[in-house]
């Protein structure tokens, strides 16, 4: 960086300037929300905080981090074993596999939660047969309580993995080749090559794809309370609901946030010295061909984790829905579709363009102020989405009465609520909730394109936009779609954000199906969940065609 | 600068006039271009706060679409007032309502139970509705506010249901005897973060006070079968599979069961129902009602939406789809509802319920109830 010649620097110094005020501004309004939240940790601590802290805080902290431990477990372990086998090697059913294996990230992590205890809990079927085949009863057997802490780590593994799986392919797919040969030409084998090279090599993109699966662990509601597990988020709401204290309960998701802002850092620090960039071009690393025995237990492996995350509760879903769905698809039915298809779409590409200005802009300005004002936009993600909403819903608010107080006092005019209660406030919501998904896989991308290739083609006159157009934007093609399609989904699934800030008589498939779950009536949410499911399908086989066309992947 | 801005509603027409005295022609040409745009803008901003001529009315509700919308239908359809809905939990709704303030376009709140209607008249963003002796001489006092803030339309009954091959009725008798060792590892209940437990205690602290509602917790919570998890319907299907023997549930999820698929009705066909308290104040019981908001902008409508779901056929309507009361003791029951038997309520006034909510929480923490 310091051969690069001064006048070149000069030019591109003013030329950048605009992305610099572009990325602050961006980066603080998208901040408010969590700020908001975190505000509340100025005002006064109520009595009920000797309450909570002799009776039930020290469940919150140590069951979630027991939860978020046993998930980053899962999510690691299922998510590399997936990756490097859909990039680096070649086994029956590969080609199938690579994709399939993104359907569990579909189905809410509260609907498998539901399934899974239709069929394993004392009353289900499972138990149930064993009790009639072996005549047992109550207490005669042991068997794993599904609504437990365990259960919850397994429900939320096996819908989350796909964050860990999508960015760590990724990042072995664009591996350099040369890398990997010269591991294996030194006399490595396919394992040690996985642990000493490869492994760390896809370290950023692993790590960004299990902080995205335990952010939204911290953030999940509906599996542990279904579950009856106590965590944060379940003291969060208890706060809140029961107690009827909403400033204690922002206090402790402020509380939750420092947490995970500390774990953001810890993480950072670790690789802070490290650079992981890949060459642009190179030949494309062959596949370790797996046949007989070998190639059978990889197919079996990822049978294995499709059946669990997918197959086995869409199954459940289909079963259910085939029963009733003639009651439950109609005409509304189908504004729900719409409803649910146009939000995702777009709240994943406002997601993506924020992401790609907070991302570049921050590779092009790398300063302090910069780099925490990006953190902090992107830290929604970890925030319960009701809380969230509140955050979104009262400044929003205060803007329009404010608007609306001026107004009247002006020129007696009322101009009601502008914002709130529209669509706009509810995509600003999900784009601060769900920035850090597309921001992470955005970064990712970025990190692995060396800084000396955007330097040559500036040292050759193009400014950072002509470069990100002409350069990243064709090279990121892949981490690009795989934002989309991330946000895409997870705006699909959304549940509490979407019921608190949305507009009159507008409902969205995830709206209905927790209706009617929270209903218990699971058979009837079976309709609109499966929907969701279906519909978050698109844009994975969008996705797998795009990587395809792109070479990237060479699937 | 100054501008008058005159609003005619009757032609909804809006004429704006601008008086400005400015020196020279060159900062007359600009600011004129300023002054076109910035009437412009008010214009836009100005139309949308306007009322629409359509009479509508705009409803929270923390009841469920399904539960509600059938009757905000065939009020619209009756009356020719468009009724618009949002649905969402009944403390997120009245959050919003709070930090909209005056501006709020809500005219009417539903929850699901007293609690929250409680919450909401301590916010302040309820209005009273004082001219509708309708709503006054039909409902029951204990279960409406006394300043006529808000009013409840369907009451929900905390029953025990008990397996019939396991529990005869005569072992059973009040929530406070499901305290007692007999009952050691036999109990199944949800989590005590649901509304209807944290009411179902705020209730025993009023009849029973604070430290013997303590006790009763510590002995309740000893005697449960497993640790409280899932729904109401899931305690019913764990009373029938064995795992427990009694349980505490609202009991229109029973009724739901009977009248659901083979696989839950072979479940609810295992259990009976018990009404608890019948000889002492009477079974524990939770309201869903409904308010006019401070900020309505149509109270009168608001106030004629109230009473049509207090109205005979909607009464009916809450017994016949959802198995609650109807919270008009005149008006007769469903099927299902006359099979359970007639019951003695307890009388105690809902807001209680609301008042003491926090300290039955606190009391449910205290006493490891998760």
């Amino acid at each position: 960086m310091e051969i690069t010649a001064a006048p070149t620097a000069l030019a591109a110094g003013r030329q950048a300037s605009a992305w610099r005020p572009a990325l602050v501004f961006t980066a603080s309004v998208l901040a408010v929300p969590v700020l908001v939240v975190c505000a509340s940790l100025a005002l006064p601590f109520s009595e009920t905080w000797h309450h909570l802290a002799d009776t039930v805080l020290q469940d919150y902290v140590i069951n979630s981090l027991l939860l978020m431990l046993g998930v980053g477990a899962g999510t690691f372990v299922l998510g590399v074993s997936a990756a490097w086998l859909s990039a680096m090697c070649e086994y029956p059913g590969r080609r199938f596999f690579s994709w399939a294996l993104l359907l569990p990230m579909a189905m809410p992590a509260y609907i498998i939660a539901y399934t899974y205890t239709g069929l394993l809990d004392f009353a289900g079927p499972v138990q149930s047969g064993l009790r009639a085949t072996f005549d047992w009863g109550y207490g005669d057997y042991y068997f794993p309580e599904i609504r437990s802490l365990g259960g919850a780590v397994c429900m939320l593994s096996l819908v989350l993995y796909p964050y860990v799986y999508l960015l760590a392919r990724v990042a072995f797919a664009e591996q350099s080749t040369a890398l990997l040969e010269a591991s294996r030409n030194l006399g490595r084998g396919p394992w040690q090559t996985l642990f000493q090279v490869a492994l760390p090599m896809a370290r950023p993109a692993i790590a960004a794809g299990v902080s995205l699966a335990l952010m939204e662990t911290l953030a999940d509601y509906g599996t542990v309370d279904y579950f009856g597990v106590s965590v944060f988020t379940t003291g969060i709401f208890r706060t809140w609901y029961g107690l009827g204290e909403l400033i204690t309960a922002a206090q402790l998701a402020a509380f939750l946030l420092l947490f995970v802002f500390a774990l953001i850092v810890l993480e950072r620090a670790s690789r802070n010295r490290l650079r992981f960039h890949h060459g642009a071009a190179g030949k494309l690393h062959p596949r370790i061909r797996l046949g007989g025995w070998r190639g059978a237990f990889c197919s079996l492996v990822a049978a294995g984790i499709l059946l669990l995350g997918f197959l086995l509760p869409a199954g459940q879903l289909l079963v259910w829905a085939l029963d009733n769905w003639r009651e439950t698809i109609d005409i509304t039915f189908l504004t729900l579709v719409g409803h649910s298809f146009m939000l995702a779409a777009i709240a994943s590409v406002c997601c993506l363009l924020v992401a790609l200005l907070l991302g570049y802009g921050k590779r092009l300005h790398p300063g302090k102020v910069e780099v925490s004002a990006v953190r902090i936009s992107a830290m929604g993600y970890a925030v319960p989405g009701t809380v969230i909403a509140v955050g979104v819903l009262m400044p929003f608010a205060w803007l329009d009465n404010a608007i609306d107080s001026f107004m009247r006092a002006q020129f007696d005019v009322s101009t009601g609520l502008l914002l709130s209660g529209t669509l706009f406030a509810l995509v600003f919501a999900y784009v601060v909730r769900y920035l850090s998904v597309s921001l992470q896989s955005v970064e990712a991308g970025l990190s692995r394109i060396r800084h000396s290739i955007d330097e040559s083609a500036r040292s050759l006159g193009s400014s950072p936009t002509r470069v990100l157009r002409r350069i990243h934007l064709p090279m990121l093609r892949g981490s690009l779609l795989t934002a989309l399609l991330l946000v895409f989904v997870d705006v699909l699934k959304e549940l509490p954000a979407t019921l608190i800030l949305r507009p009159f008589n507008f409902n969205t498939l995830a709206v209905r199906t927790y209706e009617l779950a929270s209903d218990e009536r699971l058979a009837d949410a079976a309709t609109p969940a499966l929907a969701i499911v279906l519909i978050g399908l698109l844009p994975v086989f969008l996705l797998t065609r795009g990587m395809r066309e792109n070479g990237n992947g060479h699937d | 600068m100054k501008i008058q801005l005159a609003l005619l509603p009757e032609m909804r027409i809006i004429s704006i006039r601008i008086n400005n005295r400015m020196e020279t022609d060159v900062s007359l040409s600009r600011s004129t271009f300023f002054h076109r745009l910035l009437t412009m803008v008010l214009a836009i901003l100005a139309s949308t706060a306007l009322p629409s001529t359509a009479a509508e009315l705009n409803v929270y509700s923390a009841r469920k679409e399904a539960l509600i919308k059938p009757l905000l239908d065939k009020y619209s359809a009756e009356t020719g007032v468009k009724v618009n809905l949002v649905t969402g939990k009944g403390d997120a709704l009245l959050t919003r309502l709070k930090t909209e303030g005056r501006n709020s376009p809500a005219d009417v709140l539903i929850t699901t139970d007293a609690g929250r209607l409680y919450r909401a008249h301590q916010a302040g963003v309820l209005q009273p509705i004082t001219d509708s002796p309708t709503l006054t001489m039909q409902i029951p006092a204990h279960l409406r506010s006394d300043q006529g803030d808000w009013f409840g339309l369907s009451v929900r009954a905390r029953v025990i249901v008990y397996a019939k091959d396991r529990v005869k009725p005569s072992e059973l008798s009040t929530y406070e005897n499901l305290a007692d060792p007999k009952w050691k590892g036999r109990i199944c209940i949800r989590s005590s973060s649901n509304i209807y437990n944290q009411s179902l205690v705020a209730s025993m602290l009023a009849a029973n006070g604070e430290g013997n509602t303590d006790t009763w917790l510590q002995g309740l919570v000893a005697n449960f079968a497993r640790p409280p998890q899932g729904g109401d319907r899931d305690q019913i299907k764990a009373v029938a599979a064995g795992q427990c023997d009694v349980a505490v549930v609202n009991s229109y999820y029973f009724g739901a069961m009977l009248q659901a698929d083979n696989e839950q009705r072979a479940a609810a066909d295992k259990v009976a129902l018990f009404w608890p308290n019948q000889g002492y104040r009477g079974t524990h019981i939770n309201i869903s009602g409904a308010g006019v908001t401070a900020s309505a902008k149509h109270p009168d409508q608001a106030r004629e939406l109230i009473e049509f779901l207090a109205r005979d056929e909607s009464q009916r309507w809450y017994a016949e789809t959802n198995n609650e009361y109807p919270v008009r003791p005149d008006i007769p029951t469903s099927e299902i509802l006359k099979s359970w038997g007639d019951f003695k309520a307890d009388e105690l006034d809902v807001t209680v319920l609301g008042e003491r909510n926090a300290a039955a929480v606190m009391a449910m923490d205290r006493a490891g109830w998760r």
